[in-house]
């Protein structure tokens, strides 16, 4: 009879160009004690693993699950080893490889520092011509900025239990990503009257106007699925900034690109005509209850 | 003869109506006015609209898809913003030729009457097709670099603003030259103010 031991799905987390941010939000997941009883690290950079990254370099071992983090750049050693080596090593062995984060998914910020040269593993942007097309089947994206500690949480969950893995056609579970993240967000109601937010962290409007906001053109379950379990970006009055999706970083991150005050981009999937259509006669009326403060902290005592 | 339908009779009422509110004005023309200009009893008409004001909406809600209309075709056209800028001038100026009524009872009825437009037709609500058009217009000579950014109503009321005035103008009769004879150096003056800067 085997032991639990022998059948835990076993991962190893390698990075490429990365800030560990990735890293650093998986420990933040709520149930990542009982993920490890189901799963086994060969190596992780911040949490106890079973072997050291200059063993995991000789490339002698394999691994069921390879996760790889940041963004790939072909001239990059780790323990005096080609990252792209062990990269095409392990990507042959495995069931299954997560790029986490947006670097790992399509380059994100760390392509920015060498865009000819570096890309995500399978998506350079939006086009599949990453070092592991070849690989293309067994390869899934969280992307992010960072990961969703929740996403590869449930991620490996359903691996571990042998779900199926639905994916969009930019890799990323449907589970997860099909919706956007302007879903669930609590200032809906300002959007729909178009009443925009005048600075940042108000608890009044809406940040899609003037501030910057691309949560309605942003595949992503910030809002639904909420970041420590209590809050998003949008809750608290920052812009979404479109982290998950392939053209991130975008530049003026805090504003709304506009051309004769008409925002450049409508939600996903609207038509632009019928957005201002609907924007104008929105615009057309006054909604006291919604122009006003939430909480007058002047005389609400 | 064949039968005119019920919306032949409704764009008849439409068309009656758009003349005699915009040579008698709002107020004075009565239904019994346009009823039988229409050559229909007064008890038909309100078949086709419950009363003045409801008609009057309609009217300017009529006028503001046909404009949206004829400036769809323009912005969805190859054409450069400069060659749009005088397709909507030469609409416009048409329109004013072929169909006074219609800018006429915008002019001197919509524009002049708010009182009777304020419950239900406020704001974009009754225009949204033509503004959303303009919008559009204008969003489009910005993203391909012919256009200086700035606020869409600074633009919108040096062009629209500009049409009415010379609409009017000609309505008056003061006119020295055929409304033809203004196209071309109105449609570079709204250009020459709106497009880039360098």
């Amino acid at each position: 009879m085997h032991s639990k031991q022998e059948h835990k799905l076993k991962i190893f987390w390698l990075q490429g160009l990365t800030c560990n941010g990735n890293a650093h939000s998986f420990l933040n997941l709520e149930y990542l004690e009982e993920l490890l009883e189901k799963i086994e690290f060969l190596y992780h950079p911040l949490l106890p693993a079973k072997e050291t990254l200059s063993e995991m370099a000789k490339c002698k071992t394999s691994c069921d699950i390879l996760i790889f983090e940041g963004a790939y750049d072909p001239s990059l050693k780790r323990a005096d080893t080609f990252v792209d080596t062990m990269l095409h090593y392990y990507a042959k062995k495995a069931k299954y490889i997560i790029a986490v984060g947006t670097c790992a998914s399509f380059g994100g910020i760390f392509k920015a520092s060498s865009p000819q040269t570096n890309s995500g593993i399978l998506f350079n942007e939006e086009q599949e011509s990453g070092p592991l097309q070849g690989y293309s089947a067994k390869i899934i994206n969280l992307s992010g900025c960072p990961v969703h500690p929740e996403w590869l949480g449930s991620t490996l969950n359903m691996i571990v239990d042998k779900h199926p893995v639905v994916l969009d056609k930019e890799h990323r579970p449907k589970e997860l990503y099909s919706s956007l993240v302007h879903h669930g967000c609590t200032r809906n109601e300002y959007f729909e009257w178009k009443i925009d937010a005048d600075d940042f962290g108000q608890k009044e409007g809406c940040l899609f106007y003037k501030q910057g906001c691309r949560a309605p053109m942003t595949h992503g379950s910030c809002n639904t699925i909420l970041w420590n379990g209590v809050n998003s970006k949008t809750r608290s009055g920052t812009p979404c900034f479109g982290c998950t999706e392939s053209d991130f970083p975008r530049t003026d991150l805090f504003e709304t690109k506009t051309n004769m005050s008409i925002p450049v981009d409508a939600p996903l999937g609207v038509p632009k005509r019928a957005y201002l259509t609907l924007t104008g006669i929105a615009k057309t009326f006054h909604i006291k209850r919604l122009e006003e403060p939430l909480i007058d902290y002047k005389n609400d005592n | 003869m064949a039968r005119t339908t019920k919306e032949e009779r409704k764009n008849g009422i439409i068309s009656a109506a758009l003349e005699l509110f915009s040579e008698n004005g709002f107020y004075i023309t009565t239904i019994p006015d346009i009823a039988k200009k229409v050559g229909m009893s007064v008890g038909n008409f309100y078949n086709y609209f419950s009363s003045k004001d409801i008609l009057a909406k309609e009217l300017i809600m009529y006028i503001s898809e046909y404009l949206g209309k004829n400036i769809r075709a323009i912005n969805e056209s190859d054409a450069s913003t400069q060659e749009k800028i005088e397709q909507i001038v030469s609409m416009y100026f048409d329109t004013a030729k072929e169909r006074p009524e219609m800018i006429e009872y915008f002019l001197r009825v919509y524009l002049s009457n708010r009182e009777v437009f304020k419950d239900g037709c406020e704001g974009m609500i009754c225009v949204s097709p033509f503004i959303t058009e303009m919008m559009i217009f204008f969003e489009n000579g910005v993203a391909s670099g012919e256009l200086h950014d700035q606020d869409f109503f600074s633009a919108f009321g040096l062009f629209m603003g500009y049409l009415g005035g010379m609409v009017f103008l000609y309505g008056e009769k003061i006119l020295p030259e055929p409304l033809d004879d203004y196209k071309q150096s109105i449609s570079e003056n709204i250009y020459n103010a709106l497009k880039t800067r360098t």
